[in-house]
């Protein structure tokens, strides 16, 4: 929520991410962004909800959240300075809760008695099901079948803190029918019930608001940059399913030009193979679950399912200020493999003693790709979105071990 | 002046309530299509509404969703849509056919095209039900050029500002949704549709339709004490999937379930 000057400003009043975003919704649903874009244009300029989220996040979440030098990493790639910041360090283990303990406060602004949320690795879902027993609010949280058994773990903590876990059978049965689920209960809900949508995703204000509540990232990274190394970094890498870890890590370093910005897409099995989850690398324009931004579809404008071993990056879409950041040329994207992704979570175990989400391992991948080749001067901060422990029976069975 | 302006207008004349049910397109199959909407007009149809499959209706109830999957399993593509209609209108020129659905099909086949193979094929009107008024003027104009209607859908919770927004963007009629919910839902207030028909009716000359959520005759009949027409689909598509191993079943099945909600409406 960075007031400062800025060359950049987006989104338009309407929403919109140059031809990105928008707000592609049923009819029934607009009155309710209505309210909840203007709740959060006197929220956020409002010194009391101002005070409180930064005292939630101080003594709730956690933060600050390290800026971590990765001594061991950085000297077995053999190139440049690797920097983690440790998302994975917040309360419930990820970056997913800085968004949720501020759409909550929304949530308790506009009188709402229930919270819904959809997740795919489960991590969103975990830190939605925690505010919402924080403020005492009814929750149900939305989980494709094949998810809520690759994230068996997360289930059960949703469970514990008292949410409602709904199985979705529908299509694929991942993030995307999740999704799906969740706004036929918002249309049907909405009266009491807020939505809470965990990525940089959805109609407007969803994008803009996912985002910044996550630009404490990007703004702890850069003064910590400034502080422990005495400048700014030359690169931001962060993983990108929605992308809303990534979106909190770059907003804040948009105006820096000479900062590169990498996202890290799921390249499952590869791009050439057409099974993976890279709509920026090999997607085209569409309109879903209410914005308009890349997609992975047919040539008939279908959906198509799309495949990766994380959980949380198995998702078609994209957060359109991503879409727009590629299309202005100033963030690039690309994308790494499943295979990959396993290399670069193993690494960062043997290295640094982290169990990384598989989801940051991509970013991980990325850049045990090129740090070799980048000069040792230069500054790399990896996001490190999330810790891995969801993602254990996984890594297990790849092994060919049953927990 | 449409076709589905000029029907309306004479239903209006005749003080007939408009009965537009809704089927999905290629549901079971791309066959049992056109015999069905022959069915439907038989049955009491004044206008027809097709549903253009989507592998994501956010806004549609488990009974529609599971008619998209069954269509989308025979790889239903929008140009069969387009090909239904255009079959439909081999043995009928006079029944308005709208086609409702998600805007990324439409997107994907590109405004220009849809509308020249749209229009070309019969189709008089579309429902796009993720793409409200501020986002549709490019849509809008395409269709206009061929003399198409974009028609809009108003919910309980539009606001009387937005439905005059609405209002000036629509045009062949209105369709109101009658419950906070998706297709099919189960808890459609009479009274609640009475009020904010009644609020409607002051922005809007345009007919008004009603559906969502109505099952049968009654419920028909009650709406119609309101609206210029009612919109039933669910419970025909309901149908379809129970006779989707007996395909050919279907258009007679169709046929008797509309008559009963004619006779309802015109009791």
């Amino acid at each position: 929520m960075s007031n400062r000057g800025s060359n950049y400003s987006q989104p338009s009043p309407s929403g919109h991410f140059g031809q990105h975003g928008g707000r592609f919704v049923a009819e029934t649903l607009i009155h309710a962004l209505d309210e909840l874009e203007a709740l959060y244009a006197t929220a956020k300029t409002d010194p009391e909800f101002r005070a409180e989220l930064a005292d939630d996040l101080t003594h709730y979440v956690g933060r600050p959240t390290p800026l971590y030098f990765a001594k061991r990493l950085t000297a077995e790639l053999g190139g440049a300075q690797v920097y983690l910041k440790r998302e994975d360090l917040n309360h419930t283990g990820a970056h997913k809760i800085n968004n949720c303990v501020g759409q909550i406060l929304l949530a308790m602004r506009m009188g709402k008695s229930r919270v819904i949320a959809e997740t795919g690795a489960g991590q969103h879902g975990v830190a939605t099901a925690t505010v919402a027993a924080r403020m005492g609010l009814e929750c149900q949280v939305y989980m494709g079948t094949v998810d809520i058994e690759r994230q068996a773990s997360n289930v059960y903590r949703m469970k514990l803190l008292g949410a409602d876990v709904v199985p979705v059978h529908s299509g694929s049965r991942t993030l995307k029918d999740a999704l799906n689920e969740a706004l036929r209960d918002w249309v049907t809900n909405v009266d009491n019930t807020h939505y809470i949508i965990g990525s940089v995703a959805g109609p407007h204000p969803y994008p803009m608001i996912v985002r910044d509540f996550q630009s404490v990232i990007g703004q702890e990274a850069r003064s910590q940059c400034l502080q422990q190394a005495g400048r700014l970094p030359d690169i931001l890498v962060a993983c990108v399913g929605g992308g809303s870890n990534a979106m909190g890590l770059f907003y804040p370093f948009v105006d820096d030009v000479d900062v590169r910005m990498v996202g890290v897409e799921a390249g499952g099995l590869g791009l050439a193979t057409g099974r993976h989850a890279a709509p920026l690398n090999d997607g085209v324009v569409g309109v879903l679950h209410g914005n308009r931004t890349y997609l992975m579809e047919d040539d008939d404008g279908q959906i198509i399912e799309t495949h990766s071993i994380s959980a949380g990056l198995d998702y078609p879409g994209v957060g359109p200020e991503h879409s727009y950041l590629k299309d202005i040329g100033r963030a690039e994207y690309d994308a790494v493999t499943d295979e990959e992704a396993m290399a670069g979570f193993r690494l960062l175990n043997r290295t640094e003693g982290i169990i990384p989400a598989l989801e940051s391992s991509h970013a991980i991948a990325w850049v045990a790709k090129h740090a070799h080749d980048l000069p040792e001067e230069q500054i790399v901060i990896v996001n490190l979105s999330g810790r891995g422990d969801k993602d254990i029976h996984t890594v297990a069975s790849i092994d060919g071990i049953t927990l | 002046m449409t076709r589905i302006s000029d029907r309306l207008a004479l239903l209006r004349k005749q003080t007939r309530t408009a009965l537009v049910p809704f089927i999905t397109a290629g549901d079971p199959n791309l066959d049992v299509t056109v015999p069905s909407l022959h069915a439907l007009v038989r049955g009491g149809a004044d206008i027809l509404e097709i549903g253009i499959p989507f592998s994501d209706p956010e806004a549609d109830g488990p009974v529609i969703q599971a008619a998209s999957e069954r269509a989308l399993a025979n790889n239903v593509r929008l140009a069969d849509v387009l090909d239904i209609v255009a079959g439909f209108r081999g043995e009928d020129a006079d029944t308005p056919i709208i086609l409702m659905g998600y805007l990324n099909n439409v997107l994907r086949m590109g405004f220009t095209t849809f509308t020249e193979r749209a229009a070309a094929a019969g189709v008089d009107g579309l429902i796009m039900v993720n793409l409200p008024p501020e986002e549709a003027g490019e849509l809008k104009r395409a269709l206009e050029s061929r003399n198409m209607d974009l028609i809009f859908l108003i919910a309980p919770t539009t606001t009387d500002e937005r439905m005059r927004l609405i209002d000036r963007m629509a045009s062949g009629f209105i369709y109101y949704v009658s419950l906070k919910g998706t297709t099919g839902a189960n808890h459609i207030s009479l009274d609640s549709v009475a009020e904010n028909v009644t609020r409607l009716r002051q922005h809007t000359q345009l007919p008004l339709l009603v559906g969502f959520g109505i099952k049968d005759g009654p419920t028909a009949r009650a709406v119609a004490e309101h609206a210029d027409g009612v919109v039933i689909g669910a419970v025909l598509v309901n149908r379809m999937g129970e006779l989707a191993d007996s395909p050919d079943d279907i258009p007679e099945a169709l046929y008797h379930r509309l008559v009963e909600i004619r006779q309802a409406l015109d009791a």
